[in-house]
């Protein structure tokens, strides 16, 4: 007998695992039985898992944190036993924006853009709009990070808008935003609609900046714990599967399928295999972290991820740090639930749950609790490191 | 009160806004465009928002509430966790409701439930509707079945007709599913339709 899941998500590129889960019969293996929902805002995703139409979704992390925090509708505790992915998200322009502060063309780097956007914008004689998938997404984090850490203030210089990523180009095309910051496919869909260039990938800003979530409200983790964590084994299996250059063609045309992504396969290859057009009729970009996946732990949720974005979210939202409000975002990630999972099988573990972000310069072995882990360069673009036991420290010195 | 609804589906919005009619006091407006959704509602000043949970703005009208907040009449989504049912029940039929700051609650659960109702009876009425068009799709596979046999075999009418009949009873399969292999078979041999 399987048991069934049911898991909601949004069109993105970055919903795969689970999806190729399924598709590739890992879930079945587990004894399984998958079921999607598909849904076009992250309130209807958000809902379907609140009120029992799903068990499970892929969810925009500072989602899962919000929710759990009550901020915006009453507090319900959420768990992420598994990350989805890190990164995959870009940062498209108007090509008339696109030629102020990326002249040459090509993939620009995070810090001559943003100075260049910041004398396009004291020139510009209005502020600049940007558009973001949603207030609590790692995308608004990101951008903002950027953005500030280039002198930028968002919200006085820069307005920063919602926009559902199906309708970016169109967004871009009329005007309504200069850019915007979204996952794949969609920045790629204005490339080839030619109303947008990319400029820059979040990977640029952050180069292991966490993404998608697998989120599930505790109770139902609790209830359920055997199912799930045979579905993050599943899910393990499908991220192997995924980076693996033989699988790439045949993923990307799974995930094209109108119940999956619904989105043209060669598109959807681009971004699975970290090669992107930047520009209408351009050659392919290959930049190798654009979506990291299944290496180096990638799908671990580490506690100090949760507590990164908790200070993003202090940072541009909530009026004040709470360090009980801390402890509960923290709690959020459930690098618990994955090692029981994960524990007796062919996956490496770290022996930490939290780290200090952007703290590795080159290559470095890490403690493991099993099998053998070593974590490439993690940094943000400014140079600066978040260790999560020093929040308040790291809040008072950003700018 | 002042009702906005918002839906894509122009044919849904207006059986709501029908539903609603029936109010006392209550002025209603449709929004089907996603384009300057939120100037309109800004300009309509709705008490209360309802919205079918498939539609892709969600996000965005929530931003707009939240940033409203400063103003003086702050929206939030309907969640009174006293009435958890009736919030279940309104995800279930598919709607969502944002209500303004201090609107009497007691004043909001008919009005909800009222539009769960309507939502429903619109699905019900879109299943009937594609179990219409299944029907018509049915019977006109049959009768191409029909002639087809007829054609090739020399049968009359009736008698092309039991045959696939007793096919689909030998089979245990539908008439309508007996005809569609019939016609997918002939397709598939080149036959020349």
């Amino acid at each position: 007998m399987s048991e069934r899941l049911k898991i909601g998500f949004l069109p993105l590129v970055d919903a795969a695992l689970p999806i190729l889960a399924k598709e590739h019969g890992f879930a079945a293996e587990q004894g399984l039985d998958l079921e999607f929902v598909r849904d076009l805002s992250w309130a209807t995703v958000l809902d379907r898992l609140l009120y029992g139409h799903t068990d499970a979704a892929h969810m925009i992390a500072p989602l899962a944190i919000a929710t759990t925090l009550g901020i915006g509708r009453p507090a319900r505790q959420m768990s992420v036993p598994f990350v989805l992915g890190l990164n995959g998200n870009a940062i498209t322009v108007s090509n008339d924006l696109a030629e102020r502060i990326q002249p040459e063309g090509g993939l620009g780097q995070a810090a001559p853009v943003g100075a260049r956007l910041a004398e396009t914008i004291a020139t510009l004689g209005r502020k600049p709009v940007f558009g973001v998938v949603h207030r609590h997404s790692s995308h608004n984090y990101m951008l903002r990070y950027w953005l500030a850490a280039c002198g930028i203030k968002p919200d006085r210089d820069i307005d920063i808008v919602t926009i559902a990523p199906p309708f970016a180009a169109d967004a871009l095309e009329s005007g309504e935003i200069d850019g915007i910051c979204v996952g794949e496919p969609w920045n790629s869909v204005a490339v080839e609609r030619g109303v947008g260039r990319i400029v820059l990938t979040t990977a640029q800003i952050w180069r292991r900046g966490v993404e998608k979530v697998l989120a599930v409200p505790t109770a139902k983790l609790e209830e359920r714990r055997g199912a799930f964590e045979r579905l993050i084994i599943a899910m393990r299996k499908a991220g192997e599967h995924f980076v693996d250059p033989a699988n790439w063609n045949v993923n990307a045309r799974i995930l094209s399928r109108p119940e999956y992504v619904g989105a043209d396969p060669a598109l959807i290859l681009h971004a699975i295999s970290d090669r992107l057009r930047l520009e209408k009729g351009g050659e392919l970009v290959h930049f190798p972290d654009f979506m990291f996946q299944y290496r180096e732990a990638a799908n671990f949720p580490w506690v100090s991820q949760a507590a990164w974005l908790y200070a993003q979210m202090v940072r541009w939202d909530a009026p004040h740090f709470d360090p009980a409000a801390a402890k509960r975002a923290m709690g959020v990630f459930r690098p618990d639930v994955y090692r029981a999972a994960l524990t007796g099988r062919d996956a490496p573990l770290p022996g930490a749950s939290s780290k200090v972000e952007g703290g590795i310069a080159a290559p470095t072995g890490v403690g493991a609790q099993q099998g053998r882990l070593v974590m490439s360069p993690d940094n943000f673009f400014d140079g600066k490191t978040f260790d999560p036991e020093r929040l308040e420290d790291y809040l008072a010195s950003l700018p | 009160m002042r009702i906005a609804i918002v839906d894509e589906s122009a044919a849904r919005a207006a059986i709501i806004q029908e539903g609603l009619a029936g109010l006392d006091d209550c002025e209603t407006t449709v929004i089907t465009e996603r384009r300057g959704l939120i100037a309109q509602i800004a300009a309509f000043e709705p008490d209360i928002v309802l919205m079918d949970l498939g539609n892709p703005s969600r996000d965005v009208l929530e931003e707009y509430f939240t940033v409203s907040k400063a103003l003086a009449k702050p929206i939030a989504m309907f969640v009174d966790e006293s009435d958890e049912e009736s919030i279940a029940a309104s995800v279930d039929a598919g709607v969502s409701a944002y209500v303004v700051d201090g609107f009497s609650k007691h004043r909001i659960k008919p009005l909800l439930d009222l539009a769960v109702r309507r939502f429903n009876a619109f699905s019900r009425l879109e299943t009937d509707l594609a179990e219409a068009r299944g029907q018509l799709a049915d019977r006109a596979n049959i009768d191409k079945a029909k002639r087809l046999l007829m054609n090739s075999r020399g049968l009359s009418e009736p008698e092309a007709y039991k045959e696939l009949r007793s096919t689909a009873m030998r089979s245990s399969k539908r008439i309508a599913d007996v005809a569609e292999a019939l016609l997918i078979a002939e397709e598939l041999l080149g036959g020349n339709r």
